[in-house]
């Protein structure tokens, strides 16, 4: 198993997890984004999705266990990568214009990471932890849309719209950069990497933003 | 002083190998016995390094650089010649050996040409089992080009960086052996000194340039492959560092110097722009395929080149040599380049240079033809000039090149002083008076991988080996005297920067030593160049200390050395009373204005030895005898 | 033109370093950079003070010596070029130039705005080869190889380690450095043989010797003076992966 520990702390094999985990959570935000849409179909229709959920809750559970390891073990190596990177450059230049040779996104993927931690801190903290107490009694729709912690709070509202930007921004970078990690750097393949890209770092953190936006600032849904 | 070349017995086919099998070998597990110091780690000695270390001897290699990568062997840009045949053109190792020696204008030894040739085909298998990316052709096998003096395409390459890849090869060989604990590779380490015990060479003394420690080591056989000399000249297309002075101590501890009057100038260099310049940039000898040479016909003229109209331009290359035109060999081509300027014809600010016009070939093929053939050069000149040579030609000059002269060695690569072996542009063996292209990579290879490590064999096998006795009065001594000199120098604290000393010896060399020289000039470098050295060790200002790193200090004593071997190379081209390939003296010429060699009075090598200082050299005459090419007279018309 | 320099200095490996201010007069835009820097360094001989250490030899931008941070790049404002290839054309009057060092753990500063790289060196001795021995190959010719894949092995080799890739990188990563000698091997037959055992031991080295973990974000492959591109760093990532799982 040495080979497999090996490969595991090597400086590759550590950017191959936090690309296999980034993936992974990619896939989960599809996961999440489709339930969240259900919103627009109205309560009942949320409402009914949520139980439905409730009903399967020894599948959920176990998903959400898999998933939560997925963000601690992305989450983990990140703060490893950046510490052994903060190592590697003890002393900064003086004048360093990194903007004329690699884009802000790719250089801030620990930034737009914390504060995207903080925000599912938050999350996990208020709306996830109001539907684990809720057993039944189709309230689901009304603590998202009219709750304390639900779109009706402009604070909550404007704090989910940023961190959905943020989203945007670390699967900007997060996508492609996993693929060349994996090695599928193939120029016969790379439109097609950039426009699979497109779905997750645009198309997916605007749909997440289209329900505070909608039911938060426009006063859709009332 | 008796100069035998050991040169074997037989036909020259035969030659290298008889010589390899009458020679005496190291039984395989007697060779940990041996150390070997190899000083410079370029084509040459990083190649003998490996291949030695492979064998099993112990190796310690030492470089001024901080890694054997850096080497000016990585600046060869066209290629390196081999005998390999594959376009089925004709060609063949005689054919190859042929060309080099008449390339050479017959002033190289035949048995060591031919064994040059006789391994370029090893060579070329030996690179490409090394992983070294050679052009292909679509078919998958290598692909070939021609260069100059020859008539056959017999060159391989790697894009224009064929001398990067090889030095690359041969480091990863290297780097394999360090890897190892063969090799021992001592990085910024400058040699000061070798060290002779009993008559033999046993060791060196090193300076660390970091820390400026100097250092003892001992070893069975010194083996030198140290370049060329040629930044005596001050501007050359040599790296910076490049220098004499690994050769010139061992010349002054008792090693013959051959030949050193014989320097290449290369025709295609970008002109001097400012008094300010450091160095010259070599463009591809290749342009002359493609590009005309012209020079207004009126002296003076400050027009812009593209509003002299046709009939007023001279395109002189194509008006003496019809035949060969824009292709003539470097020597021609540079001497001719000179003459124009000198008449008044010169062009650019300084007008010392001559127009490389590519608005002909632009017109028939197209730019982008030309972009995709010379783009990379293009783009290099834009960078260093300014001028975009798609719109108006290249202004060209002449610069110092190469050095066929270096220490005199035996076939078997060993220099006057036993267990002392030279390789590579350190030493003078095979081109003669003038090199061909693509031949200095083919020649670097040649001795580090297939000559030296059979023939030191013969040297070690008389030794018991395993010497490593540093505290010999030999090594306290010639410390000390590095020591003393290395203080004397830091103390003169006159009025004057290295470089200021070194431009000045610059000028004389290229005005009296360089392209085209003449008894009188000769005579007077012979007499200024003693003076610019007592103006050195009286008036030189080097900062700093000497137990750190000290830019300064170091291109002091390289230039203390210049100053002594420069006097040689006028005393050499002097004595030398002929033009044979790059010496061109002007008194000795045809009718045409072309080299006229004086084959019954000087088809010797020249081997001079040291007397002192301030002491006239001895010189020693080694007979060059061919038997097997006929010499003539090279003619371009 | 009259430029204002503010330069690294430091003594050696262990003093602390400063920004010392210099200017230059008269410098004309023929000059190359480092000429430039000569016309300084004689002056301050002249003033008896000690010349500002930079490495430097070929200058013609293939040796890999020379590089030097130039306000804010990887070998000054223009791509594809190294230091040396840099004109004074390409500043202005009254500019003003930060020339800084190398920076990165791996790249310990010996003197002023020389550093060490022999970092490089063990990670090639490490495996940045063919272990064929001298003598005994094949013929030149014996074994085909597809042009497509030697001209992209020689776009790898073209690599002249003056590590303006680690120097660049946020992370002080070597990948495209590394990647460009295994890639080089990889696409070849006569470097395939070893191509497993190179990728694991090259990159143990690389992370042995201090570098910085990758990150993706191509500074390299934008200040990388041949113009290296970071496929090859996805193609160590592939022989890497598959060497240690196979």
């Amino acid at each position: 198993m040495s080979w497999f520990l090996n490969f595991m702390n090597s400086s590759i094999g550590k950017k191959m997890q936090m690309a296999i985990t980034g993936i992974l959570l990619c896939l989960f935000l599809i996961v999440h984004v489709i339930g969240n849409l259900v919103l627009f179909a109205g309560p009942n229709a949320f409402n009914t999705y949520v139980e439905a959920l409730s009903s399967v809750k020894p599948l959920v559970r176990s998903l959400e266990v898999v998933l939560a390891l997925m963000f601690i073990w992305h989450i983990f190596n990140g703060v490893r990568l950046t510490i052994e990177n903060r190592k590697a450059t003890p002393e900064k230049y003086l004048m360093n214009k990194a903007a004329e040779n690699s884009k802000l996104t790719s250089r801030t993927m620990g930034l737009t990471g914390s504060l995207i931690f903080i925000f599912l801190v938050t999350h996990l903290g208020t709306i996830w932890r109001l539907f684990q107490l809720e057993h039944g009694g189709g309230k689901f729709y009304d603590i998202v849309i009219s709750g304390r912690f639900g779109f009706n709070n402009i604070y909550y509202t404007l704090i989910y719209i940023f961190a959905m930007a943020l989203l945007g921004l670390h699967l900007r970078h997060g996508f492609q950069s996993a693929f060349q990690t994996f090695g599928w750097n193939h120029s016969k393949y790379k439109p097609l990497i950039s426009g699979v890209a497109v779905f997750f770092w645009l198309i997916i953190p605007l749909a997440f933003m289209s329900i505070p936006i909608y039911f938060g600032l426009l006063g859709g849904g009332n | 002083m008796k100069l035998d070349a050991k040169i074997p017995e037989g036909l020259l086919a035969e030659k290298w190998t008889n010589h390899k099998f009458k020679i005496n070998l190291v039984n395989p597990s007697n060779k940990r016995k041996y150390k070997v110091l190899i000083v410079g780690t370029g084509l040459a000695g990083a190649s003998a390094a490996a291949a030695l270390a492979e064998l099993g001897y112990n190796v310690e290699a030492f470089s001024y650089h901080e890694s054997p990568r850096r080497a000016h062997s990585i600046a060869a840009q066209g290629g390196i010649n081999a005998a390999k045949n594959y376009p089925g053109d004709g060609d063949s190792i005689f054919r190859l050996f042929y060309d080099t020696i008449k390339g050479g204008d017959y002033r190289s030894r035949e048995a060591n040409v031919y064994r040059l040739a006789e391994v370029s085909n090893n060579i070329i298998d030996q690179c490409v089992a090394q992983g070294i990316p050679f052009a292909r052709e679509y078919g998958g096998l290598l692909s070939n080009r021609s260069f100059g003096g020859a008539q056959v395409s017999r060159t391989f390459y790697a894009r224009g960086q064929t001398g990067q890849q090889l030095l690359l090869g041969a480091y990863s060989a290297l780097v394999r052996q360090m890897n190892t604990g063969k090799v021992n590779f001592h990085a910024r380490t400058e040699l000061q000194d070798i060290v002779v015990v009993d008559g033999q060479a046993k060791g060196i003394i090193t300076r660390n340039l970091v820390t400026g420690k100097l250092e003892s080591h001992a070893g069975d056989a010194v083996v030198m492959a140290t370049g060329g000399y040629g930044n005596v000249f001050f501007l050359s297309t040599n790296a910076m560092a490049s220098n004499g002075s690994a050769a010139w101590r061992a010349h002054k501890k008792g090693a013959l110097f051959a030949n050193p009057c014989f320097t290449q100038i290369h025709p295609t260099c970008i002109p001097v722009a400012s008094g300010s310049q450091s160095k010259l940039t070599l463009m591809s000898e290749s342009l002359r395929n493609d590009g005309r040479i012209w020079v207004p016909k009126k002296k003076g003229d400050d027009r812009a080149p593209g509003n002299i109209p046709e009939d007023e331009r001279d395109y002189y290359l194509e008006r003496l040599y019809p035949s060969f035109g824009n292709l003539v060999p470097r020597d021609v081509a540079s001497r001719r380049a000179k003459e124009m300027c000198d008449m008044g014809h010169g062009v650019g600010a300084t007008k010392l240079a001559v127009y490389l016009d590519f608005e002909d070939v632009i017109g028939r093929n197209g730019k982008n033809w030309v972009a995709d053939k010379y783009g990379n050069l293009f783009d290099m000149y834009e960078e260093i000039t300014g001028e975009n040579p798609y719109k108006t030609p290249m202004r060209i000059y002449p610069a110092v090149h190469y050095t066929m002269g270096g220490l005199w060695v035996d076939y078997n690569l060993m220099s006057s002083i036993p267990g002392l072996y030279v390789m590579g542009e350190a030493n003078f063996s095979d081109h003669g008076a003038n090199r061909l292209g693509a031949s200095a990579l083919m020649q670097g290879l040649a001795d580090g991988y297939f000559v030296i490590p059979y023939t030191i064999a013969d040297y070690l096998s008389g030794n018991t080996g395993g010497f490593s006795d540093t505290s010999a009065s030999e090594f306290i001594e010639t410390e000390k005297g590095i020591q003393d000199n290395i203080q004397r120098m830091l103390s003169i604290k006159g009025s004057q920067t290295v470089d200021e000393i070194h431009k000045k010896l610059g000028l004389v060399m290229w005005e009296n030593v360089g392209m085209a020289r003449n008894k009188e000039g000769l005579k007077k470098a012979i007499i200024e160049i003693p003076k610019l050295r007592k103006e050195f060790w009286e008036d030189v200002n080097i900062p700093g200390s000497s137990n750190s790193m000290n830019t300064e200090l170091e291109k002091a004593g390289r230039l203390a050395d210049f100053l002594e071997l420069g006097e040689l190379m006028a005393r050499d081209a002097l004595e030398r009373e002929e033009s044979c390939g790059g010496h061109f003296r002007e008194e000795f010429q045809t009718e045409e204005n072309e080299a006229k060699r004086d084959d019954k009075n000087f088809t010797f090598v020249s081997a001079w030895e040291f007397k002192g200082v301030e002491k006239e050299p001895v010189v020693h005459k080694e007979d060059l005898v061919f038997e097997n090419v006929k010499l003539t007279t090279r003619s371009y018309k | 033109m009259n430029v204002t320099l503010k330069v690294w200095r430091q003594s050696n490996s262990q003093s602390k370093g400063f920004f010392s201010i210099y200017n230059v007069s008269d410098v004309s835009e023929e000059m190359s950079f480092f000429e430039m820097l000569d016309m300084l360094n004689e002056s301050l001989v002249e003033k008896g003070e000690e010349p500002i250490a930079f490495d430097h030899d070929c200058r013609e931008g293939i040796c890999g010596t020379c590089g030097v941070f130039i306000n804010g790049r990887a070998h000054g404002p223009i791509s594809g070029i190294t230091t040396c290839q840099l004109h004074m054309r390409r500043f202005n009057n009254g500019d003003t130039i930060i020339i800084e060092p190398w920076r990165a753990k791996a790249f310990p500063v010996i003197k002023d705005l020389v550093v060490d790289r022999t970092s490089l060196d063990r990670v090639m001795m490490s495996g940045g080869y063919v272990s064929v021995n001298t003598g005994g190959t094949p013929d030149a010719n014996a074994i085909p190889i597809s042009k497509v894949n030697a001209d992209e092995a020689m776009d790898a080799a073209s690599c002249i380690g003056c590590g303006a890739c680690v120097a660049t990188c946020k992370n002080s990563s070597a990948m495209l450095f590394v990647s460009a000698k295994v890639s080089q091997y990889a696409l070849l037959p006569q470097g395939m043989i070893e191509k497993k055992i190179r990728a694991q031991n090259m990159v143990d080295s690389m992370d042995e010797e201090g570098f910085g973990n990758c990150s993706n974000t191509y500074a390299c492959e934008a200040e990388c003076p041949k113009e290296i591109s970071v496929s090859h760093i996805a193609r160590m990532n592939r022989e890497f992966f598959k060497a240690s799982i196979s």
